[in-house]
């Protein structure tokens, strides 16, 4: 059975969530190996690979891969393709992964196939497009299959494996450190989990009516531990800062639940909210175009309808 | 400093996309087709950083014949010039194949910066400023909210999902941009007049001295098998708020176990 590689995110030496996605959607393609670019490596964090399906784990511990931007990681995923031979790798669809999958694909002859939702055993990945509203299956015809799959579309699995750590010396070339990173900014974002990872999304659009009426979003947000999102027209006009747009031009995301509070439903907020699981509309316009996504919706104003789901919902936590 | 732009023509945002039916790319007769938001914005800060600088702005698209219009947009803003690369062979390109045209176009030319929009708004894989940036081995600085150059050298910040880093690079670099970097202008009426008088150079696969069998959608290495509408969503429960709108999301929720 091929490998199938995983391309390990980490925030502070803890394994992301995508990644143990990433293994589970591995598991059913072959075998799960998983790659961890750069320093941070630690015991306990094998541990986590190896619970979730990682038979491999590829570790090149070296400070080039982070120090400049994306080319040492494209590079050094191409040199631990041509000792495992993998049958498809897997990155995660951030801004970043799209990059690595990139240039990888460049540097490898292979064909790319980004934001995917799945992947079957054949290798062919099905994408939502165009916002959500259309579905394709493609597959890659040439070389090894790259593929960047969106958070949060599949499942993590307890899948216990061997987690055999196999070291890499990395050769980076002085080519692919011609952009360094001089400098990291840490934005404040008050302990709320990453937007587009989040299982819940509570956002707020243009109803919200000023930076002030934010206050009730992000209490409705801290009730349910959820991320904060808000349309452009939220963030336009500057109530909330804008990597927390949601939307064509912003992040996309794909929660489990997303609560949509004064957004009216434009095309290009529903390209980046469409496929959540779950969706609660609050808004006063009984005819805005949000409600027909809605699972469950409520036409009032959302000045008396959040503040009242939020205390009741931190009285149901007791 | 010698600037190069490349934008794209993309169906409007507002208009319904769809794939055809006989060779599942998309179909761009069907919508209008407007300059990719993003690559507004790419423009605005070319333009702004020769203002700043000196230099020349040069815009460059790959696309159908229309795509011109696209052209004429960064002309009348304020760009010096435009390469436009169109082609029946162009026609069903992969990011892959267009990322080789744009580059083998591009190289030579002696720029010093090649900006683009960070995603298009119809394919929106943000893929192809990192391949050009790997097929003409310069510096990738993508996902700029902010762009600094100074003298041979330019840092910007990349946009990150923790906030920022600051990245610097000696240019030729290849740079994206993200919305929030400025706010683009509106072509005056006179940039429309001046823009009619720019120079616009088109090339065909042979006057680039393309291979076509890197290119359209036979040299594409990966395939669409089918394609289909999403199903619409079944229609949920909505109810008006009398006073107990939000009780009745919580209860909602607590039957769908979120809380
Ligand atoms: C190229 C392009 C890219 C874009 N990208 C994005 C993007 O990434 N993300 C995005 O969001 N938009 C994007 N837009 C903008 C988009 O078209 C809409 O303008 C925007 O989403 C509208 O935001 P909104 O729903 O908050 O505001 P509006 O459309 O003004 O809707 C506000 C809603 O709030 C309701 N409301 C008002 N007061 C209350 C109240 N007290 N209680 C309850 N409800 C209330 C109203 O009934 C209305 O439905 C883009 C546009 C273009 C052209």
């Amino acid at each position: 059975m091929a490998e199938i590689l995983t391309v390990v995110e980490s925030a502070n030496g803890a394994v992301k969530k995508v990644s143990l996605e990433l293994l589970a959607l591995a598991g059913k393609l072959g075998e799960p190996a998983a790659v961890w670019l750069g320093p941070g490596y630690s015991d306990e964090a094998g541990a986590v690979l190896a619970e979730h399906g990682a038979a491999k784990i590829y570790v090149a511990d070296n400070a080039d891969l982070v120090d400049y931007v994306v080319a040492p990681k494209a590079e050094a995923l191409a040199q631990i393709m041509q000792t495992a031979n993998p049958g498809a790798v897997l990155i995660a669809s951030s801004a970043e992964g799209k990059e690595i999958a990139a240039r990888l694909a460049v540097k490898t002859g292979s064909g790319v196939i980004t934001d995917a939702v799945d992947v079957a055993a054949d290798l062919t990945a099905t994408q939502s497009v165009f916002g959500g509203s259309t579905i394709v299956q493609s597959k890659v015809t040439t070389g090894t299959p790259i593929i960047t799959v969106r958070v949060n579309s599949i499942a993590p699995e307890a899948a216990p494996a061997a987690g055999t750590r196999v070291d890499v010396a990395v050769d980076v070339s002085e080519a692919a450190k011609s952009a360094k990173v001089t400098d990291r900014t840490v934005a404040a974002k008050g302990g709320r989990p990453e937007l587009a990872e989040a299982a819940i999304v509570v956002s707020g659009g243009r109803g919200v009516n000023g930076a002030d009426g934010f206050g009730v979003i992000e209490a409705l947000a801290d009730s349910l531990g959820a991320a904060v999102g808000a349309s452009r027209a939220a963030t336009d006009a500057g109530w909330y800062p804008h990597q927390y747009q949601v939307g064509q031009t912003g992040k996309t995301v794909s929660p489990q639940l997303y609560i949509a509070n004064g957004i009216s439903g434009a095309i290009q907020h529903r390209a980046g909210m469409q496929t959540s699981k779950t969706v609660i509309v609050v808004n006063k316009d009984p005819e805005a175009p949000i409600f027909e996504l809605a699972d469950f919706g409520v036409v009032g104003d959302l000045f008396s309808v959040v503040p009242q789901l939020t205390d009741e919902i931190n009285k149901r936590k007791g | 400093m010698k600037i190069a732009v490349c934008v794209k023509q993309v169906p409007d945002t507002w208009a319904e996309k769809k794939l055809r039916d006989d060779d599942s790319t998309l179909d761009r007769e069907a919508a209008d087709g407007v300059m990719n938001e993003l690559d507004e914005y790419a423009v605005e800060e070319a333009l702004r950083l020769i203002e700043a600088h000196g230099g020349e702005v040069v815009v460059v698209t790959m696309g159908p014949e229309r795509a011109a219009e696209t052209v004429r947009k960064a002309l009348s803003m304020g760009a010096d010039a435009g390469v436009h690369l169109v082609d029946d062979a162009f026609q069903g390109s992969d990011a892959l194949a267009t990322s080789y045209a744009l580059a083998e176009v591009l190289s030579g030319r002696g720029f010093d910066l090649i900006l683009f929009g960070s995603e298009s708004t119809d394919a929106r894989m943000s893929v192809v400023p990192a391949m050009v940036a790997e097929r003409l081995g310069l510096p990738q600085v993508t996902f700029a909210q902010k762009v600094n150059v100074d003298g041979a050298s330019v840092s910007i910040e990349r946009l990150t999902e923790y906030g920022f880093d600051t990245v610097e690079a000696a240019m030729p670099a290849v740079i994206s941009v993200v919305e929030k970097i400025n706010e683009p202008r509106y072509p005056s009426f006179k940039g429309i007049m001046a823009a009619k008088k720019k120079p616009v150079e088109t090339l065909t696969v042979a006057d680039a001295g393309l291979d076509a069998a890197q290119l359209g959608l036979a040299a594409a290495w990966s395939t669409v098998a089918q394609f289909a509408a999403r199903p619409p969503k079944a229609a949920g429960t909505v109810v008006t708020d009398e006073g107990d709108g939000g009780s009745k999301i919580a209860q909602y929720l607590s039957e769908q176990k979120f809380v």
